[in-house]
């Protein structure tokens, strides 16, 4: 029977399928973090049962590190607890931990691909909803609660009903200025935060191929915020030219074996999708929020729509527009913003700092923004330092901080104060979610440079000089 | 985690008719540093319920005290962002058993269902009915049956059914979680794991 890529990696990962039931699942790699691991590890405590695979289990603490002064102990004690609680538990349990201040230390996302932990074909968990962003290798990743972390630890499966299916198709020439951020934002403004709820995604189309593996992260990163538990890319030679020889990337006859296990991962030709969605890239535009959640996106030279033709109920929009200070009709183009924020799982990469460095090059920060540029990890850290980019950015009067999930969801210090609007490049603009008070637009890297220069919403296009 | 067995709930409930309810509200980052599950509950809605200075938001619907009972009726799309058990442990914690919804986000739906809070589709004509009567009456008692996987409104006795798989249905009957069930077949698991392509 023809099969679609994710059930191909699904039915390999099934240990049995329970009669009316969810399927028992394998997990090939599990990653934790400080925040969502440590009540599961007091399960296994309380039940008194060991790690099954520990090999297959990875930490490191990301959420609520601090992003400046990572040499110096944790002030909140509430974090350092937390932190502390999951080295503990790691070497309690043997498994590998990445704490702070360690070489591999930064976002969960971020440094699983880095090290070749995130392999196609595979089944990849996290206590964490973005786990998604690893299905751009061609895995079947998605978040979990706490329970599960348990089930994972204590026997490498979990249960899950097989979800329902949809493939989304992006097909053209992206326009300049677009990144796989607005693709995926603008996936979502048409899906609506609630369109993909119960499905499975795989993205498939030209805009996709063409892709690097850190765009295509970009995109199934998101996959969450438009309901869809997960998303996924074929894997093709980008995918695993980016695998081959990371350190935890299998090796000689174990490579051989897994490449041949790649080369089988594609929809077959005449599988069938529960739903099926095509879309125009040339037709998608550098992409704003405007509203409470992340499917209330626009072209940023839209004006943002009445409440006729916004999805929900009028309530409900009053009170997210109400929120955000912005009245139904009105431009974003021009409004004022107090932060920019580039950095968490979503566009932490480097391809994100190449993106804003382009704008910024021999432009200024605006006097009355502040700017938190935070890498994913101390690799993507070490590069911008080495293609030149720091210098760049010092120039343009920017600082660099350490990596963290910092401000996507201000769990340490890096909150926007109440009132305060902030462009970020994360990945939910949720009420409160950067700090009590904050108020998001969510963009891409070169729409947050836009801002950071020029102290306004901006269309980045406008800044490019070379348009082609 | 053990929780309470659910049989038949009746009680009554607290409406919450906001749609795209999500964790960050259900319970904000700032509150998940715990290293155990204990006082959840008092920051369930947290920044919805308290004024910065931790005085109660009288305007919202967990300080009005005409609302209460052990039921949540929420709006479409309930539970919609993040992973964290943490919302539903909230929800559990400040005493709710279960959340009636037209609609629930999917993390949030399989976390309840992992530690004892009922999620409870209705179509979004019931949903609607259901926010009417508790508005007209606060006093408005439902009744939900997990045996009959059925919910109703007791002062009028309309009803609908809601879905559950059997599997699930079973464990929240019985007080039971996944883990003990996987323990059990641990062997079937550790062979299987042989036989895997990476």
């Amino acid at each position: 029977m023809s099969k679609t890529l994710f059930d191909k990696v699904w039915d390999t990962h099934v240990v049995r399928k329970i009669e009316g039931g969810p399927d028992v699942l394998f997990i090939d790699r599990h990653l934790i973090h400080e925040v969502t691991s440590p009540v599961a590890f007091l399960g296994l405590k309380s039940r008194g049962i060991k790690v099954l695979y520990p090999e297959r289990t990875f930490a490191t603490a990301d959420h609520n590190t601090p992003t400046i002064n990572q040499h110096l102990p944790v002030a909140d004690p509430l974090s350092a607890n937390q932190l502390k609680a999951l080295e503990s538990n790691s070497n309690e349990y043997g498994i590998s931990h990445w704490g702070l201040g360690h070489q591999k230390n930064g976002i969960v996302h971020v440094v699983g691909p880095e090290y070749g932990i995130t392999q196609p074909g595979a089944t990849i968990v996290c206590g964490d909803s973005h786990t998604s962003t690893h299905g751009a290798f061609g895995a079947i990743a998605f978040g979990i609660g706490t329970s599960e972390v348990e089930m994972v630890l204590s026997t490498q499966c979990i249960m899950q009903p097989k979800p329902k299916k949809m493939r989304i198709n992006v097909n053209g020439k992206l326009g300049v200025g677009v990144t796989p951020k607005d693709v995926a934002l603008f996936i979502i403004s048409q899906l609506t935060t609630s369109g993909a709820t119960g499905y499975f995604v795989e993205y498939a189309g030209d805009v996709f191929e063409n892709m690097t593996m850190e765009g295509r992260m970009t995109v199934c990163n998101l996959s969450i915020e438009m309901g869809a538990r997960g998303g996924m890319i074929a894997p093709d030679e980008t995918t695993i030219e980016y695998v081959k020889g990371r350190e935890f990337s299998p090796k000689g006859e174990a490579w051989d074996k897994a490449l041949a296990y790649y080369k089988t991962l594609k929809t077959d030709a005449d599988a069938v999708f529960d739903k099926e969605l095509t879309f125009d890239g040339s037709s998608i535009e550098p992409m704003i929020t405007y509203g409470t959640n992340p499917g209330m996106g626009m072209g940023i030279s839209h004006d943002i729509p009445d409440a006729a033709h916004a999805e929900g109920g009028a309530a409900t929009y009053a009170k997210s527009l109400g929120y955000m200070g912005f009245a139904e009709g009105e431009s974003m183009i021009g409004k004022k913003i107090d932060f920019v924020f580039v950095g968490s799982c979503t566009n932490g990469r480097i391809e994100d700092f190449r993106a804003f460095t382009s704008i910024v090059k021999g432009r200024h920060k605006a006097d009355d923004v502040t700017v938190w540029l935070v890498p994913g990890s101390h690799i993507v850290e070490a590069q911008i330092k080495e293609e030149g980019l720091l210098d760049i950015l010092t120039e343009a009067g920017f600082e660099l901080r350490q990596p963290g999930c910092s401000a996507c969801l201000a769990m340490n210090d890096d909150k926007i104060p109440a009132g305060k609007y902030a462009v970020s490049t994360s990945n939910r603009n949720f009420e409160g979610r950067q700090g009590p008070g904050s108020r998001t637009m969510l963009a891409s890297p070169l729409v947050a440079a836009a801002a950071a220069v020029t102290g306004v919403v901006t269309d980045p296009r406008t800044l490019i000089e070379e348009l082609v | 985690m053990a929780y309470d067995k659910f049989n038949i709930l009746k009680s009554t409930a607290v409406p919450l008719p906001i749609e795209n309810v999500d964790t960050d509200q259900l319970i904000p980052a700032r509150f998940l540093k715990a290293t155990e599950r204990v006082g959840f509950g008092d920051n369930l809605f947290r920044d919805w319920r308290y004024n910065p200075d931790n005085t109660p938001k009288k305007d919202f619907v967990l300080n009005n005290p005409i609302y209460s009972g052990k039921i949540l009726v929420g709006g479409k799309n309930f539970g919609s962002g993040s992973s964290r058990e943490h919302a539903a442990w909230s929800v559990y914690d400040y005493g709710f058993r279960c959340v009636v919804s037209s609609f629930f986000a999917d993390i949030f739906r399989n976390n309840c269902l992992n530690i004892g809070v009922l999620p409870v589709q209705v179509s979004p004509e019931f949903s609607e009915k259901i926010f009417a009567a508790i508005f007209a009456d606060p006093n408005t008692e439902l009744e939900v049956n997990l045996p009959e996987q059925t919910i109703t409104l007791l002062a009028t006795g309309e009803k609908e059914t809601f879905e559950i798989s059997p599997y699930k249905k079973d464990n929240m009957l019985n007080g039971f979680d996944d883990i003990d069930y996987l323990q059990s077949i641990k062997p079937e698991i550790e062979e299987f794991a042989l036989q895997l392509p990476l």
